[in-house]
Parts: structure tokens; sequence; C-alpha cells
């Protein structure tokens, strides 16, 4: 039996005790890679998409929180989200189209579900994935109640957390509507020809169009 | 024609222009980019000019292995990448590639700028892993060795960071071509297809989207749409010819041909296939483009066309009257650059740009045009145009239609104005 046989076979058997599909998958047109094997991927899939698949078991409230964010955010992010060294998150709603806009979990974020998976994945800055389940709804719900957004005893959880409506959910635009401006390769006496410029800019409205 | 552009070479250099030498190279000095390679520079270093024998022709030089790995020479060290002040911490922070230094396409390992946002992890390569699962038949686990056996593909291609010249939307900031345009880098990058790898999972039919997860601290993740990663994306293990650097992912990134920096995962372990994009924090509270009306577009993948003047540049001082090449670099996310117009009069006539080929698409490609400065006040710009047909926009026009507040994509004309005593600096017209 040649090496890429015994590997192939050794790869199906692989498979197949890691699966419970009855159906065994053929293996990819290489067969390199080993499987995955539903704890492995249970341990590194952290991510937490819009539809609050994947998050954990666990509850928190902001009245919860704000011990935990004082004492594992508040360095960096200031008293109740604001005046910290670090991005500020909280405030800034109604600036968005003004000439200073704040952009923070209140005034920009469109997902609920984004504070949670970056908190887990990234925070505290210097001891990410340190926080229990329990400590990151917690925080989640602290830092969405300095928002205005849920009450302070709101009870966040995986099957809570996925319906709140954030405030700046539909202020997104996609698809990429560029190319945007469209200048023109004038090569002698543009000034001349647009007061300047050497093309014209198209303004598209940016309002109107579907968002995702 | 602009009747500042020569045909021939400039005249060999008089007594005077040796002491302007002197002085421009004096100043030049700190960005370690003497712009003319003239003869009696150093009025000390005489003593190794003709016609005497220099000093390092009258003993043995160093041995081989001087170092192992070889390293610049001690006169290039104010080559070297610079930090931004703008963020609070180093470690999610990032560098500048010092690109009036820099010659060609290809930036030297060493240089490519960085963009980290936890910092750089110490990753053993026999202990790193990707996970490629989800929507796919066969979820599967790579250690090194095994992505290593897979057809390979070697490309030079472009990398931006989307934020790339951001400082510059409402007024002049940057002093140096490598605070306005360096968050910019063009590799050779060696690694498997990605469809190679999604061929070998069995994606299903439902999906649209990957999420790419890096192993750093803030696992940095980002939605990859689909047609891209069966298109031109790469899974890399190894840059201009030797393994990625720790700082641009070793031992394992992506690469999206064109497509925005912070979306080329670096020290990537994970990809997860799903039918609609994750919204991460990095694809929603950050790299979205604020308009005007308040309404931000979300998912502008490409960058588009740009070019930038490298020499002169920023910073720099003429030495005199006289020749020079003007040289820069263009690129576009969207192909290859088709042609490069430079203006020395602030955008009023153009001319062609030489490229240096061959042109390879969504590749940093060097421009030049020569020219004979009058030692009166210009104003230099460059101008691309790639193979969609689209010519590189002013500010005011970006400005006109974006606001100030879109803080990533900022691809104008860039003006450096050279005053009459051969400064440059940064300047908008």
């Amino acid at each position: 039996m040649s090496t890429s046989r015994i590997l192939l076979l050794s790869l199906i058997l692989g498979w197949t005790v890691g699966a419970t599909a009855e159906v065994q998958p053929e293996a990819g047109e290489y067969g390199l890679g080993d499987p995955a094997s539903e704890a492995e991927i249970a341990g590194w899939d952290i991510d937490v998409p819009p539809s609050g698949a994947g998050l954990p078991a666990g509850s928190g409230t902001a009245a919860q929180g704000e011990a935990v964010y004082n004492a594992q955010c508040a360095a960096c992010h200031g008293p109740e989200g604001k005046d910290g060294a670090y991005p500020r998150l909280s405030g800034g709603q109604g600036t968005l189209a003004s000439d200073k806009p704040v952009k923070t979990v209140g005034s920009y974020w469109p997902y609920a579900t984004t504070l949670y998976d970056y908190i887990h994945r990234a925070m505290p800055f210097t001891a990410p994935q340190s926080l229990s389940a329990d400590d990151t709804y917690a925080v989640t719900a602290y830092v969405l109640y300095i928002n205005g957004i849920i009450d302070r005893d709101t009870t966040l959880d995986a099957d809570t957390l996925a319906g709140i409506v954030m405030p700046n959910r539909d202020g997104f635009i996609s698809p990429d509507p560029r190319p945007d401006v469209h200048n023109t390769a004038c090569m002698d006496h543009c000034d001349e020809r647009a007061n300047g410029a050497s093309g014209s800019a198209e303004r598209k409205p940016d309002d109107g169009v579907p968002t995702m | 024609m602009n009747d500042d552009m020569p045909d021939s070479r400039g005249a060999a250099p008089d007594a005077k222009r040796r002491r302007l030498l002197k002085q421009a190279l004096g100043t030049v000095g700190a960005l370690g980019v003497p712009l003319i390679a003239g003869r009696g520079v150093a009025a000390e270093a005489g003593d190794n000019q003709a016609p005497n024998v220099p000093e390092w022709m009258r003993s043995q030089g160093k041995p081989i292995l001087s170092p192992a790995y070889g390293v610049p020479s001690t006169f290039e060290k104010d080559v070297v990448r610079t930090p931004t002040d703008l963020t609070t911490t180093k470690t999610s922070s990032w560098s500048f590639t010092p690109l009036q230094a820099l010659e060609g396409s290809i930036t030297p390992n060493g240089l490519v700028f960085e963009r980290h946002h936890g910092g750089v992890p110490t990753i053993d390569p026999e202990q790193h892993q990707l996970m490629l699962h989800g929507l796919v038949e066969r979820p599967l686990i790579f250690d090194m060795a095994q992505l290593r056996r897979f057809p390979q593909v070697s490309i030079k291609r472009f990398l931006e960071c989307s934020g790339n010249t951001l400082t510059e939307w409402e007024k002049p900031t940057g002093k140096t071509v490598q605070d306005t345009h360096g968050l910019l880098s063009c590799c050779e990058w060696t690694g498997v297809p990605l469809a190679t790898l999604l061929r070998e999972a069995g994606v299903k039919d439902k999906a649209k989207w990957i999420l790419a997860e890096g192993a750093d601290a803030s696992a940095l993740t980002r939605s990859i749409p689909m047609d891209k990663a069966l298109d031109d994306a790469l899974v890399v293990y190894a840059q201009n010819g030797e393994a990625l650097r720790p700082e641009q992912g070793y031992p394992l990134r992506l690469i999206l041909p064109g497509f925005e920096g912070n979306m080329q995962v670096k020290w990537l372990r994970r990809l997860e296939v799903g039918d609609a994009p994750f919204m991460t924090r990095e694809e929603t509270s950050k790299y979205t483009d604020l308009m005007p009306s308040g309404k931000a577009r979300q998912f502008t993948f490409v960058m588009d066309a740009k070019s930038v003047i490298t020499a002169p540049s920023g910073g720099q001082n003429l030495a005199g009257k006289g020749f020079y090449e003007i040289r820069g670099l263009a690129w576009s996310g969207r192909g290859r650059i088709k042609r490069v117009d430079v203006s020395v009069d602030g955008g009023r006539n153009w001319q062609q740009a030489e490229l240096d080929g061959p042109v390879q698409p969504k590749c940093l490609t060097r421009f030049r045009l020569p020219w004979r400065w009058k030692g009166d006040s210009v104003l230099l710009q460059s101008r691309a145009v790639d193979d969609t047909g689209y010519v590189q926009p002013t500010r005011e026009q970006l400005v006109s239609v974006r606001g100030t507040n879109y803080v990533y994509h900022l691809n104008a004309i860039q003006t450096w104005e050279v005053s009459s005593s051969g400064e440059v600096s940064n300047v908008h017209v």
C-alpha cells in the first residue's frame, strides 16, 4: 500500500471516529489536513454573529456589570465609558452627521452581539479571554446601560442579547457604491477647463441604498 | 509639453553645486535619503577620495557571516519604520514604511509597515494550527507542514492600510511621504490559494462569507466575501523568499490582493464559512466610512487607484538647479496601473511618466519622469490611471462627495511644493 493510500485511509478512519454524520464525506483532492472534532471546534469557535449563534450559557445585568467595569475597564475607558485615554464607549448619539462625530457603542455600533464578541475576544486589553461568561454578559449590559439602551436590571443572556436593537442599526450603507468620484485625465491647461480641478465630481446620494 | 522637462542628463557639478550638495546632505541625512549621488560630498572624507587611495582598500574587510543574517550598511541606519503619534499604546498601533528611501517596487521585509491590534504574538510554528469549519463538508485542521505540501503559488501584491493618508483629509499634516503614504508596502507572497483549502474542505451551497480570525491578543476577525476567497485570496507563509516576519503574521496570514490591509488577517488561525457577514467590531465600529449624512459605508474593501511621488518628496532638499528624475509609486486594487501622469505646475499641465515593467496587477508600479529644475517654486503631483479607466481624483473631488470625516480610503492626488530654496514640503492646492 502506498504512503498516500495509508494517509487517505487513516484520514477516513480518523474522520469516522470523530464524526456523527452517517454519511462519510470523501476526503479532499490532496488528502491534507486532519478532521476537526466538535470539541476542537467548540474551543476555538468564539465569534458571535448578529443571530447570537454561539453565545454561551450564563447571564448578567448592568447592576452586576458596574463593579466588573469599574475594576476591569474604567482605568482605560473612563468612568461610565467617557474621558478615558482609550476609545470612548458611551454618548455621542445624534452627532454622526455633525462636524465632530462621536462614535461610541451607543451612537455607532449596529449590533449588541458584536459588543459581547469583542469584549470576550479582546478585552480586558491586558488579559483577553479572561472574563467569565457571566461577567462578559454583565459588562456588555453595563455598556448598553450607560448608553441608555437597556435598563439597569435587564438580564442579558443567549436568548435576549441578539434581540436588542441598537440605535444606529440602520446607519450603514452597502454594497460599496464606489467608484463615487470621477476624475478625467486632462493633460493641458486643465485649470481653464474645470475651475481649477482637472475633472468633475459626481455627488451620489448616500441615502436610500439598501443596508445589510 | 512643459519646457521644464529635459531630454538629456544634466551637466557635471560645479564648485557651487558641490557646496550645495554638502549642505543638502547635511539636512537630508536624517531621512537617510541623499537625493543626489554627487562627488566630493564630505569634506572630512577627502583622504578617501581621488586622488588618494581609500582606507577601505588598504586592509581586509569583515569575514563572511558578519553577521550570518545580513543587515543593511550602518550608513543606512536612518532607513527605518517610524511610529504614529496617534495611539496611546504601542501594541495597538502602527508604523510607517520609509517610501522615500526605497527603490523599485518591492518592500524589504524589515521595512514593511505594521498595524497591530494586540501586539505581535510569538508563535511556535510547530504548534500553530489553521482550523477551517462552518458550512463545509469536512471541517479540517491544518498544521504548517501540511499547508506547505499544497501546490504553491508566489505573487507580488501591494498591501495598504485603508487608513493610509488619513491625516490629510482637511489639511496637510505629514511632513514626509513616510508620514503621508507609509502604510503601504509590496512583497512577493508565497503560499496556497484559499480556494484550494476550501475545496479540500468542501464548501456547502449556502456559503457566502468566511470569517478569518488571527491568533493574536485581539483575535482580530474580518468577514471575507466568498467570491474574493475563490478568486485570488491566498493563505501565505512566506514573503520575499523567506518565512513571514513575526510582525507580518508569522507563521501564517491571509493575503487578499487589492483589498484593505485590515482584512488580510495575520497570525491566521481560523476560517469559518458562513452564509452572512459576521459583523465583527473591525467591520462595524472601525473600517467603516462615515458620510456627511451620518450614514457610514460598510464593506468598502477595494483600495482604489493611487500614486505618490517619492522623490522629490516632503522633507527633502534639492541641492541646486539641474537634472532630477521624478520618481514615485502607483497602485490599484482593481487591476493594473495603465498610466501615470506627472505635473510640475500644480495640476495645470501633465506629462505621461515612464512605468517600470512588467506592470503587474494589484502591485506597486514604479514611475519615473526626467525633470530639470530651474530653481523656481513648483508644485509636483502624480495621477494614476488603472486599467478600469479610473483616474486618481483630487482631494477636493473626494471631499465634495465624502466630507472630511470619512477617515479611510483617501486616495487623492498628493502635492509636494518645491520652494525656490529647494525645500520640499507637503501642501494642499
